[in-house]
């Protein structure tokens, strides 16, 4: 009963709040809403007992994703309403192409049934959860099983992190900075000149 | 109604990967909301990972899930990065007419 109560609050409002992501006035109130639903969703994954990723969904989307679209939004200078304009011009199609999909998923859902032995293909068993609690038994997969996608992981989230960097680093000019490498290659050959200065006469 | 189970998570997947599917249509212009509904799209991805990896008994559907949003995540920063760097160049991100590479 609970549980069920609990589901169907946190359903509602991902669902609510995904909704006012796509439709609010004001993109600020978008990513607002936008972090609510992932907020939501780690309510959901909990429930399902996924507890790390639930954490990991607040932590990585609410603490970094999430903000850094807060971020990128208030940075840019943008005219919205001119980006707004065409919202009811395309409702008509994209509610017919949502409504289809909407309606074949919901056939899925509704006529779907695990095969028999789905229960018994079981990849890497969840160990019971009072003797490991989730994050240790993924952890365990990560280290082990999965440790070369992990890596990779890894590595996608470096070439990310150097490929933003590289498109948005500019050099900007009439900025005065210390420019180390110039100051130490400089030699008094290039900088000093000795004048040979008559009597008398001045330079 | 008050047994909760495998259906109900994918129903609230399908819910919110459709209307993903439908902010992408609505805010053609708007490239951020257009990016705000793929990161909805992902989750509901997620949360379709999740409910299948508790309701088999099977830790691998949360693995899963945890690369998705690895790659989600990388995905974000470099579209805005690339976002960042198109509104210098062209002063706005309305994306309707991006014609640059001619492509």
């Amino acid at each position: 009963m609970i549980q069920a109560l609990t589901f169907y609050v946190f359903a509602f409002f991902t669902v609510v709040s995904a909704v006012l992501v796509i439709s609010a006035r004001n993109p600020v109130h978008s990513v607002l809403f936008l972090i609510l639903a992932f907020f939501s969703s780690a309510g959901l994954f909990v429930l399902m007992g996924a507890e790390f990723l639930a954490m990991i969904l607040v932590v990585v989307y609410v603490g970094a994703v999430a903000v850094l679209f807060l971020f990128v939004v208030m940075m840019l200078d943008i005219n919205f309403v001119e980006l707004r304009q065409g919202f009811l011009q395309y409702l008509p199609a994209g509610a017919m192409i949502g409504l289809v999909l909407l309606i074949e998923l919901v056939v899925i859902v509704a006529g779907h049934a695990l095969a028999p032995d789905a229960g018994t293909a079981v990849a890497q068993p969840m160990p019971p959860v009072d003797k490991i609690s989730n994050t240790q038994a993924l952890g365990e997969l990560f280290y082990t099983h999965y440790i070369y996608l992990f890596q990779a992981a890894g590595l996608i989230l470096l070439v990310a992190m150097i490929g933003a960097i590289v498109l948005t680093h500019r050099k900007r000019e009439g900025v005065r900075k210390q420019r180390i490498h110039d100051q130490v290659n400089r030699r008094p050959e290039d900088s000093v000149e000795v004048v040979k200065v008559e009597t008398g006469k001045g330079i | 109604m008050f047994e909760i189970g495998l259906s109900h998570y994918m129903t609230v997947s399908a819910i919110v990967f459709t209307l993903g599917i439908l902010g992408i249509f609505l805010n053609r212009k708007n490239v951020i909301i257009i990016m705000m509904s793929v990161e909805l799209m992902l989750l509901a991805v997620n949360i379709n990972l999740v409910a299948f990896s508790a309701e088999l008994n099977d830790m691998v559907g949360q693995v899963f899930a945890m690369f998705v949003l690895t790659v989600a995540a990388a995905e974000a920063a470099i579209g805005l990065a690339i976002l960042v760097v198109y509104f210098r160049n062209r002063g706005s991100i309305a994306v309707e007419d991006v014609n640059m590479m001619k492509g």
